[in-house]
């Protein structure tokens, strides 16, 4: 049994202009010691996944179906005490912005330790013992100065290294950490992505790693998830998504990033603008921005597809291929897939 | 995009010096030294990418080239001509732009899209009847891979992508020779920012500009500049050629800027070795003395607190302000 289960989850906003469906049937696996990324444009709905399996949505933000469940535990529907006794004791989070995720009116002792004492049952002195070793072992110096210092006086990258340790001052056993390194900057952000690895290689925690940043998935990540108006497009292990990659969002995702390779040419960007959630195709999401759309993208969304043992993606261009070499025998779709390829 | 190495240069800047007073008690004033003498050229047709962390003073830099804040001390040189008096400004107006980071706030949510990109052809008078005005506005938004029949429409009604076009087209609008790219496509998604930087590249082509791009994502300024400068704390610590400067760094600061790049390919990232600096950049109100990197730096000596190391060319075109640039390379 994996350490967190999700089974076809769709969650919803409610807002005035109508239903946005956030998240339309995800389901993955995460196993006890792993890395998961979680990479998508804005409005994928990474981190709605993310917060889902918290229940820390907006107000108006709600679980309609599907199933999470942590150890075997159903968390769906499981109410506010459970939840409590799940938050920073099973599962962790850290957030983008370092900057407001502190309360500016305590001191960093005093956040951490509430922390502690609100999910251990540890007296004060060992909360404050607890605090301070774990402030140490994000590398912060001298840690009991610290614990006196309010959140304004510290910098961005080690207001990030507080947020890990209150993060894992319990012992999670996920950490859910939700672009920790976006609002940083590029040397400090190779600071807290070691400092988060040693310690994931150290606690054996899994990591959910939720980012719009290739090159962090491929440093951090042992399996990787590409999401796209809410779906699933692609989910295999790193070296699968970046080296055969099987969703034509994936390869225009791969090929809109500049790399060493692309000085002196064009990038190839995705043609289109971003979807908008309140309407989404019938079909594939991403066939209305897709260069080889045929027409059973348009009308049908496409099934997860195994493509090896460690590599599943929803592209319809998988059973076409399959179809010309002969290992998926023609069905009632055959016309459409026959149909237009490319020409939309 | 090859290297346009014809010394005949657009932009120049010499020695400039850009100091904020900083309040620090009652009465009681400080310099922000946010740029600390720079000297750079660009060349007509060329970009310079602008890089460093936040606070290096890399936006002051590209504000203050068109003077939206004054320079301390130091020369701004454009096509040939000091700019100090009104009239020099008037004439730079006309001929350098900018494009801003975010396209959310820098758009007037009152005005139509029609109006943000005529606003600088009323401003500098560039034509001479309204339907003039109304052609030169659809031509620009040509340009930019705007439809016509979004000229009425309000910038709330475009996504950030056709945001940034729209402010790239209100730039374009004074025909500028020069344009300030202040991290143009940092705020969009990654599908979106490539399509803005293909827009870059392909006016630049067709409209012959030249470009001051400021960015912190290293792939993309490596992607779309000639040459490179590398700032730290308010100087530039190093200007190359982009690939030299991205193949062979040769400033312990551009080092590990470089290394900590995480690259979108998990075989190199297995393989890299990352120089991960320790501490944090220091407050530009309390610079150290000497070289600004040296509270970071592993190499470095005692000298490195007593003096500036100077701004020295190490090899051709390769310029490197570090005092011991050469026994540690």
């Amino acid at each position: 049994m994996a350490l967190l289960e999700i089974k076809d989850l769709h969650v919803s906003f409610y807002t005035d202009a109508g239903e946005v469906k956030a998240v339309n049937g995800i389901s993955f696996d995460l196993e006890r010691g792993k890395v998961l990324g979680i990479v998508g444009e804005s409005g994928s709905g990474k981190s709605v996944t993310a917060y889902s399996v918290l229940q820390i949505l907006e107000n108006n933000g709600r679980i309609v179906s599907g199933s999470i469940r942590i150890d075997g535990q159903e968390l769906v529907g499981a109410g506010e005490k459970v939840m409590k006794t799940i938050r920073g004791n099973k599962i962790s989070i850290i957030f983008q912005d370092p900057m407001t995720s502190l309360n500016p009116t305590y001191t960093i002792g005093r956040q951490i330790m509430e922390a502690i004492l609100l999910h251990t049952d540890r007296t004060k002195e060992q909360a404050y013992e607890r605090a301070v070793e774990m402030l140490r072992l994000v590398n912060i110096n001298e840690p009991e100065k610290r614990m006196k210092q309010y959140p304004f006086e510290l910098s961005g990258g080690m207001r990030q290294r507080v947020m890990i340790a209150m993060a894992l001052a319990c012992e999670p056993d996920i950490l859910i950490a939700d672009e920790p390194t976006t609002a940083l900057d590029v040397t400090i952000q190779a600071q807290i992505l070691e400092l988060m690895k040693s310690l994931q290689e150290e606690l054996g925690m899994a990591i959910i790693l939720i980012t719009h940043d290739l090159g962090v998935v491929a440093q951090m990540c042992d399996e990787v998830i590409v999401m796209y108006a809410g779906s699933i497009c692609e989910q295999g292990t790193v070296d699968e998504i970046f080296y055969n990659p099987r969703h034509e969002y994936t390869k225009g995702l791969l090929n809109s990033i500049p790399t060493t390779a692309t000085k002196d040419q064009k990038l190839k960007p995705i043609s289109g603008t971003p979807i908008d959630l309140l309407n989404l195709p019938k079909g594939c999401p991403f066939a209305p921005r897709c260069e080889n759309a045929m027409k059973v993208c348009i009308n049908h969304p496409a099934e997860p597809m195994v493509i090896n043992e460690n590599h599943v993606a929803a592209c319809w261009m998988n059973v076409k291929k399959g179809i010309e070499d002969g290992n998926i025998v023609l069905n009632s779709k055959a016309d459409d897939i026959k149909e237009g390829g490319g020409q939309l | 995009m090859s290297s346009k190495n014809n010394n005949n240069p657009l932009v120049e800047v010499k020695d400039l010096k850009v100091y904020f007073d900083i309040n620090v008690g009652f009465l009681k004033t400080k310099p922000l030294k946010a740029v600390d003498g720079v000297s750079f050229s660009i060349n007509k047709g060329e970009t310079l990418g602008l890089v460093g962390e936040s606070g290096c003073g890399k936006t002051t830099v590209g504000r203050t080239l068109l003077h939206l804040y004054k320079p301390t001390d130091g020369e701004i040189w454009f096509d040939g001509r000091k700019i100090e008096n009104k009239e020099d400004l008037q004439i730079l107006r006309k001929k350098a732009a900018m494009v801003f980071q975010d396209p959310y706030s820098s758009l007037n949510p009152r005005m139509t899209v029609s109006d943000i990109i005529g606003e600088p052809l009323d401003v500098h008078r560039m034509y001479s009847n309204k339907q003039e005005r109304r052609e030169r506005i659809l031509e620009l938004m040509d340009y930019v891979g705007l439809n016509s029949e979004h000229a009425s429409r309000y910038a709330h009604e475009f996504s950030g992508g056709q945001r940034q076009r729209i402010g790239i087209a209100r730039a374009l609008a004074v025909n500028p020779d020069f344009i300030v790219c202040d991290e143009p496509v940092s705020a969009l998604d990654v599908s979106i920012q490539a399509q803005v930087i293909n827009m870059f590249v392909e006016l630049q082509e067709k409209l012959g500009l030249t470009y001051l791009f400021i960015a912190h994502d290293i792939l993309v300024v490596r992607h779309i500049s000639d040459r490179i400068a590398v700032m730290y704390l308010g100087k530039v610590v190093e200007l190359a050629d982009a690939k030299e400067i991205y193949d062979q760094p040769l400033h312990p600061y551009s080092k590990s800027l470089l290394s900590a790049v995480p690259i979108p390919d998990p075989e190199t990232a297995r393989k890299s070795k990352r120089i991960v600096l320790s501490g944090d950049i220091p407050s530009p109100l309390d610079t150290p003395s000497g070289c600004p990197f040296r509270t970071r730096c592993p190499y470095a000596i005692d000298k490195c607190a007593e003096s500036m190391p100077p701004f020295e060319e190490v090899s051709k075109g390769h310029y490197v302000a570090c005092h011991r640039v050469k026994e540690i390379n």
